[in-house]
């Protein structure tokens, strides 16, 4: 393909990202499981960009996991949705930011649903008038959190204390970016780079220094499949499909993964505690874990903010290789403090996998 | 009384999902649902496609439809714009609007994600909520877990949560007010009813 068929092909897959004035939509995994990303992405767009961004006391779950699990009729994630906008309406914003992958792909479906067929957008109006008394309008703007800071990643590198480069070597960290199936598989032109070559999170890495490790599972889902994990006795399908991803990324050594998915970033780290226990196998060096990060975290490294806290004591796979790796000072007893300093005890170590 | 195929034909992901199948299997190539389990997303579109009403019924009865992990790989790859994962999604919500998801032991799982998911939506405006979360059901969340569970008010503090707090922040209580907005629309949209048929049809076949 000449110079100019691929600029139009790769048009389709760039998109508008709002500048400023988000209104911010929380996930409910990030919350409970990765609860400092939540608050690290506030503070690197609003204290450190100085871009104004808005959280919204009032909205609720968005329904994803239960929409995607066949709990709930596809009407009520609509008029659940609707209310979201609604109270984006309220508050004067146009920019809406979902902070989860499931979430985006939600409310970027229900969008089309409305567009596909207008008959749904009238009965969704019906139905959150008839049960809230609310009237609602679409958002301008509907990015993921992590293509804001793919947006501002030149700007953060501005204020970088700290690069994707191994300190020692002065070679740079080797990185597997994994993507949320529902950033843009679902909907190619609306995720940076599209479902093939998506490049939210490889954008960061090379702009920040380090190297993106292109491996034959790259693409793969991680396997959360909702009611396959929701489900206990199903979740042998989920640990499967991770594992499919360790075996193909081991060869190439990472020295951390990174993802823009909640539920992604969560199996991607506890599954290397469970496949450790339970088979032996760890997929580090040396008895350890490969780190697994949210890309705010990577970014707050390399803003030089503290690991602690930003919650990365919350992972069952130690960061501190990484850390080491970057050189980034860290205290090691800070890691198991209270919030006022006091002494909480630490986790108990698991018996295969080193942390 | 109108036919299954009827019926799917009522459901806009049926219509988004099953344009014109080809049989061509890219779907069933790239679904991480078929490397797992006996599953082939191909065989729904097909039989969903023919038309045959045994057939149909008998796809609604069975363990198959519950395979898929809905990651919508198969949306991004079919040559021919079909989405069997949306076939799926529609397949699933017939399935519980007739009470055959009673007849496949994947079906009846529906009852635990109902009182898990459905449950924690209602009660806290999350779709999972850290109080509900330990290690015996969940063991892979390891030891670092455990901590989490016992220290949760002071880490939470330290990280700039506001864990059961008024107004905004991570994990903040979601007010009265709004978890009666959130039953509200359920129950206008059908939700609180399926929820009851959940547990009713679960309970008439026991």
């Amino acid at each position: 393909m000449n110079k100019e068929g691929k600029e139009i092909v790769w048009g389709e897959y760039q998109k508008e990202i709002a500048p400023d004035n988000y209104y911010y939509a929380r996930s409910c995994i990030r919350q409970n499981f990765f609860p400092g990303s939540e608050e690290t992405f506030l503070k690197i767009v609003g204290a450190i960009l100085g871009k104004d961004i808005y959280d919204d006391p009032h909205q609720t779950t968005c329904t994803g996991i239960a929409y995607h699990s066949d709990i709930i009729p596809m009407e009520t994630t609509m008029t659940v949705v609707a209310r979201q906008f609604s109270l984006m309406n309220d508050s004067g914003y146009k920019n809406f930011i979902p902070s989860c992958v499931t979430s985006f792909g939600i409310y970027t479906e229900m969008i089309e649903a409305w567009e596909h067929f207008p008959e749904t957008l009238e009965r969704t109006k019906q139905q959150l008038k008839s049960a809230t008394g609310r009237t609602f309008s679409l958002p301008e703007n509907l990015v993921h959190t992590s293509d804001i800071i793919y947006k501002y990643k030149e700007a953060i590198l501005e204020k970088a204390k700290f690069k994707l480069i191994n300190k020692q070597t002065g070679k740079p960290l080797r990185v597997v970016e994994h993507i949320g199936c529902h950033y843009a598989k679902i909907f190619p032109a609306k995720g940076v780079g599209g479902a093939e070559f998506p490049s939210v999170l490889s954008g960061m890495i090379e702009t920040w220094g380090g190297e993106v490790i292109d491996y034959p599972e790259r693409r793969h889902c991680c396997g959360f499949g909702f009611r396959n994990y929701v489900v206990k006795e199903n979740r042998g399908y989920p640990l499967s499909n991770t594992k499919r991803k360790f075996d193909s990324m081991e060869p190439f050594k990472p020295d951390f993964i990174v993802a823009n998915c909640p539920g992604c970033t969560f199996f991607l780290d506890r599954w290397q505690y469970v496949i450790a226990e339970m088979e032996g196998k760890t997929y580090g060096e040396d008895g350890f874990g490969i780190p697994v990060l949210t890309y705010e975290e990577m970014a707050g490294l390399v803003l030089g903010l503290d690991p602690w806290e930003m919650g990365m004591q919350l992972h069952q796979v130690g960061v501190e290789s990484l850390l080491n790796k970057i050189g980034i000072n860290y205290c090691s007893f800070d890691k198991y403090k209270g919030a006022n300093g006091e002494d909480i005890g630490m986790p108990e170590k698991p018996n295969i996998l080193k942390c | 009384m109108a036919t299954l195929l009827e019926q799917l034909k009522t459901d806009i992901r049926f219509l988004e999902g099953l344009k014109a199948c080809i049989n061509c299997g890219t779907c069933t190539a790239i679904c991480p649902a078929a490397q797992f389990y006996d599953y082939d997303p191909r065989q729904i579109a097909d039989t969903v496609q023919n038309g045959n009403e045994l057939e149909i019924e008998a796809l609604l009865k069975s363990d198959t439809i519950w395979y898929c992990g809905e990651c919508l790989s198969c949306k991004t790859r079919c040559p021919r714009g079909n989405t069997p994962g949306y076939i799926i999604q529609s397949l699933r919500h017939l399935s519980q609007e007739t009470g055959y998801f009673t007849f496949s032991g994947r079906g009846r799982q529906q009852l635990q994600v109902k009182r898990l998911v459905g449950d924690n939506m209602l009660k806290y405006g999350y779709c999972v909520y850290i109080d509900e979360i330990d290690t015996t059901e969940h063991p892979e969340q390891g030891p670092v877990w455990d901590w989490f569970r016992q220290n949760t008010d002071t880490i939470l503090q330290k990280l700039g949560a506001n864990y059961k707090g008024n107004g905004a922040g991570t994990l903040r209580k979601i007010s009265e007010t709004d978890l009666d907005e959130l039953r509200k629309i359920f129950t206008e949209t059908g939700a609180m009813e399926r929820f009851e048929n959940i547990e009713n049809k679960f309970h008439s076949n026991e």
